[in-house]
């Protein structure tokens, strides 16, 4: 599958998939670069485990074409499962098996021998600090742990290219940054990952991004990229009343979203135009209200990408 | 498909021990269905009648009228609760379900023992088959040549009803080589109908799509484990029915075995391809008694097929508990051997084949 280094590990041109009426993914032209962390943002339903599950083989597309790894899916998709990994959403591996029991069968699975399935066990042990819980059935693990074994799993043939959708979204904080090294341990010995999350401040450790939203692409490059490339300024207004602030600002021309965060007020605005404006209208609730231009963050690359969609799609 | 690998398929076969060693109802079941359904079929659900609840009207009152009813209480067909004076009495008890029959003896009784006139009167509960069944047996019953003197075996009948290969019409002898087959049914097609719904329910069929696993290894490694159990359970069957009920096996117990075998795979067959139809375990589960009923009810188990109409006999030539029913009555009782009961064997392994190739392109190495 290496015979091709430079080109991307997953390419997508016009890639659909249709349920009934429902259009879970419309269209996506996707190009992911090997060695990568990838990330797919989006909210739920915006067709992230869709895509995923087209791209493992899992679910046929409507339209589109697909190559992964240079395989042509869904053709050649059971030569790809030897080189991927799949995490999935929810925790797949047997309960009723001990955390080595589960390593093992899926080491016979693919087939490893007996002295390699040894050895591979005991890398991952480590690796996934498992050694402690060997012998611990899977369904008495903690979250934390258990997400631990199932990375294990998904890793154990090492693939090249390893799919996790919403790995920690049953996870505690310390669990998700240590998982979060774990994977850029594995991006940097070659791996290339994709790794559909709802949460920002991992999209934000990604090295590339796709922004999903009802099956469309709506933005895509590295977070800096992204932040640049954002046609919106950020306001950040400092006040001790925001709820009522953010009732004044309700309506104003050039305001795309408000969001209050703590005791301060985060607007998006068109441009630094509406700089002025806006901080007339705050300072009639509050007239010690602070409003200034702030840096953006993903999460308003994210709001003004969705946002720009959600009009762009009421136009028509 | 990346082909067909023995190690993978290995693979699935421990992990599937691995998970019923865990699995302690599963485990219960496997020895606990077969002891109680023979403890069951073997004494609970007898044909045979006994001790029915009855009332007498000895309106003669002689020493001959004592003895007969004294005799016909040895036979403990009926047990006398009641003695009432009168007929009305005596039919208010049974109208009210106290008793199932009235046995009234005239007040002429010695008269007409010297006449042609009936002796004795029977009135019966007309509404209960068996008990009706119990009384016409009844009727036979020697009463003139018992007071003359004469001995009373063997029974002064008219028809004499020889029965070939169970000779004392003992219940057990007949149900256990069906038995074997109702609990295999049972059984087999339970587990396997969960088998494959419950990887599924469990999240755990997506992950496994994602490794080389092909759906032949999946699915027969599913099967293999329960063939053992399923012999396990005929062979304790055989060995508690011969123990308790003595049970014979007059045929080759090897030919018995491999008709077992057969049978089994067959019965698992069909309860993996329920497993690809339905939805969830719950299903499976209803599935799995809905195909159980036909079979235990037109397969001749429990009621002589020779009986039933012929589009029922059609139906029940599809289902395998019919042949085995067949295989395991030929070799137990009637000591016949495979070679020529092999158009049983056939049909069977015909089903085999079918159930399972259907069920092998139904499980999809996809989600949708």
């Amino acid at each position: 599958m290496s015979d091709n280094p430079g080109s991307p590990a997953i390419q997508t041109r016009g890639l659909t998939r249709r349920f009934g009426d429902l259009v879970a993914v419309d269209h996506l032209d996707l190009s992911v670069p090997r060695g990568q962390v990838y990330g797919f943002l989006g909210p739920n339903g915006c067709g992230k485990s869709t895509t995923i599950r087209m791209l493992c083989g899992l679910l046929l597309p409507s339209d589109g074409d697909i190559r992964v790894l240079d395989l042509d899916i869904p053709r050649q998709a059971e030569t790809l499962k030897q080189h991927i990994g799949y995490m999935t959403q929810s925790f797949s591996l047997y309960r009723d098996l001990s955390v080595r029991e589960n390593l093992e069968f899926v080491a016979r699975l693919f087939g490893l021998s007996r002295a390699r399935r040894r050895q591979r066990l005991d890398e991952l042990f480590q690796t996934y600090r498992l050694e402690a819980l060997s012998e611990q059935l899977a369904g008495t693990l903690s979250g934390g742990q258990r997400q631990r074994l199932a990375l294990a799993a998904a890793v154990l043939n090492e693939p090249e290219l390893l799919f996790l959708d919403e790995p920690t979204s049953a996870v505690d904080p310390q669990s998700r940054r240590d998982f979060w090294d774990v994977l850029f341990g594995l991006a940097d010995s070659g791996t290339t990952l994709l790794v559909s999350t709802h949460y920002m401040d991992e999209a934000e450790r990604c090295h590339r991004l796709a922004i999903l939203q009802q099956g469309e692409l709506v933005a895509e490059g590295s977070p800096d990229q992204l932040k640049q490339r954002m046609e919106a300024v950020s306001l950040l207004v400092e006040t001790d009343r925001p709820r009522r602030a953010q009732h004044a600002l309700d309506g104003l021309e050039g305001v795309r979203s408000c969001a209050q965060i703590g005791a301060t007020l985060r607007v998006l605005v068109d441009d630094e135009a509406a700089l002025a404006p806006v901080r007339q209208r705050v300072r009639t609730v509050d007239p010690d209200a602070g409003v200034n231009v702030t840096d953006v963050n993903l999460e308003d690359v994210f709001v003004a990408a969705t946002l720009a969609r959600a009009r762009h799609g009421e136009a028509q | 498909m990346i082909g067909f690998s023995p190690r993978r398929l290995w693979a699935v076969v421990t992990k599937e021990l691995r998970q019923l060693k865990r699995d302690r109802l599963t485990y219960a079941m496997i020895v606990g269905i077969p002891i109680m359904q023979l403890l069951l079929f073997g004494y609970a659900i007898n044909m045979d009648v006994r001790h029915l609840p009855a009332a007498v009207v000895d309106q003669a009152h002689s020493s001959r009228s004592r003895q007969v009813i004294d005799e016909l209480h040895q036979a403990r067909v009926f047990d006398f609760l009641h003695a009432p004076t009168t007929a009305d009495q005596a039919q208010r008890l049974l109208r009210a379900g106290d008793i199932k029959v009235i046995l009234v003896v005239p007040a002429d009784f010695e008269h007409r023992l010297t006449t042609d006139q009936p002796p004795l009167q029977l009135i019966v509960d007309g509404s209960d088959q068996v008990v009706q069944q119990a009384a016409r047996q009844l009727s036979q019953f020697p009463v003139r040549a018992y007071l003359n003197g004469q001995s009373l075996s063997p029974p002064a009948a008219q028809v004499a009803v020889v029965a070939y290969y169970n000779p004392d019409r003992e219940a057990p002898l007949n149900t256990v080589p069906g038995l074997i087959g109702v609990i295999l049914t049972m059984t087999m097609v339970m587990f396997t109908a969960i088998a494959l719904v419950r990887e599924r329910e469990h999240g755990n069929q997506e992950f496994l799509i994602t490794t080389p696993l092909s759906s032949a290894e999946l699915t027969l490694g599913k099967v293999l484990p329960f063939i053992a159990i399923g012999l396990i359970q005929t062979s304790l069957v055989l060995l508690l029915g011969k123990l308790i009920f003595q049970v014979p096996v007059r045929g080759p117990l090897l030919d018995l075995y491999l008709a077992a075998l057969v049978f089994i795979v067959a019965s698992l067959a069909l309860g993996i391809l329920i497993s690809t139809v339905v939805r969830s375990q719950f299903q499976a589960m209803q599935a799995a008694i809905f195909t159980f009923l036909p079979q235990i009810l037109l397969s001749g188990f429990m009621f002589p097929f020779e009986g039933m109409p012929r589009p029922a006999q059609w139906f029940a030539e599809i289902l395998p508990l019919t042949h085995f029913v067949r295989l395991s009555r030929g070799i137990m009782l009637r000591g016949a051997d495979l070679s020529s009961l092999w158009p049983e064997l056939l049909a069977l392994t015909v089903f085999s084949v079918v159930a399972l190739s259907v069920a092998i392109l139904r499980v999809n190495k996809r989600l949708d």
